[in-house]
């Protein structure tokens, strides 16, 4: 699951608040089961997130994040369009979700 | 936090009528005053109540959302909606009288397997397995819409068995600490135990998002961790006794309101 908060529509120029979470074990590696054998890492390692064909946030994770991350960030407004999120995990599989903004009039 | 020690002074004077081997209504225990019976919740740090409070950041709701998308299409026709509108009243207040007996199992059972119940015999789908994910969704989303609803357990002629073992469980001295329920949660409640805070033990939260765990979990998974801590057999998921004292706490949690999805410690 992923979660996103975002308006639906902001003034021209305005600053916005996005938040952004996924349900993720982000497993660290350094744990161990009932038998002792180590639990495999498996963590979400890179987030980015684009306006159209910008980036406007990006950041690299590692071992140490709680489980399922919530990112809250903020972006300045200057048109409609959509802001996609993509969020990739060791092995390379990406999760994805896309919102659009519209400015008022 | 610190909290008021007269409150606790408070529930020992009134634990002898509360606590009577009577098995007592809801009725009988009105003359309570409800400020003896405190949720989990009054027991957390402010920015952990803000996180409870907050629909965005406590991370339950990514289960709810989930089982919202499992109740309305769950691979295929019937879906759980299909039968059961998401709108209707009695619905949303379904998670306030579980555990219940069950007419068709002809015994107890908590909302897991009311669910489990309606994949088997409605839907001719395998049940669920306890603590999947798939299960914890869909009890996250029908807790949810009982938010803020009373728990309102009845204790019909048939569940009184029950009862009386659920209650006989949280008395009972166990475990190699030889300690019962009633000790810390009962006794104890407001002192601290390696830095938690020790609460009324209410179910009342359920299923709720454990920092320890990373998840979110349900009453049983939490009965098995205090049977841990005080090194005593933790019961299987499910069981019978759990199932017991689900209903000896949910009785014993009357007035207070649902809160799932929950964040404890
Ligand atoms: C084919 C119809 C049908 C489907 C599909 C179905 N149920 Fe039910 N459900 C019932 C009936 C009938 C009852 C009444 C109690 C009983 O007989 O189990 C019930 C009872 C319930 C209750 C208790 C309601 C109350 O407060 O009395 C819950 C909760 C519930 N179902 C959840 C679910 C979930 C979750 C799903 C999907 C996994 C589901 N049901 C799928 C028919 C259905
Ligand atoms: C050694 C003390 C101790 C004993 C004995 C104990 N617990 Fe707990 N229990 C705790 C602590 C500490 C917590 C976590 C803090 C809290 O919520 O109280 C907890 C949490 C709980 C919770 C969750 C409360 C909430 O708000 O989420 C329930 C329910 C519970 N216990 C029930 C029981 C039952 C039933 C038994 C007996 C089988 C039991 N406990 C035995 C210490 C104990």
């Amino acid at each position: 699951m992923i979660r996103i908060s975002i308006p639906q529509s902001a003034d021209l120029g305005e600053v916005i608040e996005i938040k952004a979470m996924i349900q993720h074990p982000m497993e660290s590696g350094y744990r161990r089961d009932e038998m002792g054998r180590t639990i495999p890492r498996d963590i979400v390692a890179h987030f980015s997130c684009r306006f159209e064909s910008q980036v406007v946030f990006k950041t690299d994770w590692g071992p140490g994040m709680a489980a399922n991350p919530l990112l809250t960030f903020f972006a300045r407004v200057n048109r409609a369009g959509t802001f996609y999120f993509e969020w990739k995990d060791l092995n390379g599989k990406a999760f994805k979700t896309e919102r659009a903004i519209e400015i008022n009039r | 936090m610190i909290r008021i020690p007269g409150i606790v002074w408070v529930m020992l004077l009134f634990s002898a009528p509360l606590w009577s081997d009577e098995v007592t209504s809801f009725a009988d225990r009105e003359d309570l005053d409800p400020v003896l019976v405190q949720s989990g919740y009054e027991w957390l740090t402010p920015e952990s109540k803000a996180l409870q409070d907050d629909e965005f950041e406590n991370p339950g709701w990514l289960w709810v959302e989930r089982g919202r998308q499992l109740f309305a299409s769950d691979s295929g026709e019937p879906s759980c909606a299909s039968c059961h509108q998401t709108s209707d009243l009695i619905f949303s207040s379904s998670a306030t009288r579980f555990p219940r007996w069950s007419d068709s199992q002809q015994t107890l059972i908590n909302l897991e397997g009311q669910i489990n119940q309606c994949r088997e015999l409605r839907m001719a789908r395998e049940s669920f397995a306890l603590e999947s994910s798939e299960m914890l969704s869909l009890t996250a989303f029908v807790s949810q819409l009982a938010r803020g609803q009373p728990v309102n357990v009845a204790l019909t002629e048939e569940v009184k068995p029950f009862w009386q073992a659920g209650r006989d469980y949280f008395f009972r001295r166990k475990g190699q600490m030889n300690l019962a329920c009633s000790q810390c949660h009962d006794e104890r409640a407001g002192q601290r135990l390696r830095g938690d805070l020790i609460s009324q033990g209410h179910p009342n939260g359920f299923p709720l998002y454990r920092y320890e765990w990373q998840s979110l979990g349900s009453l049983h998974r939490r009965l098995q961790d205090c049977d841990a801590g005080i090194r005593a057999e933790p019961q299987p998921l499910g069981s019978e006794i759990y199932l017991s004292v689900e209903l000896y706490l949910a009785w014993r949690a009357g007035g207070l309101t649902l809160e799932s999805p929950a964040i404890r410690r």
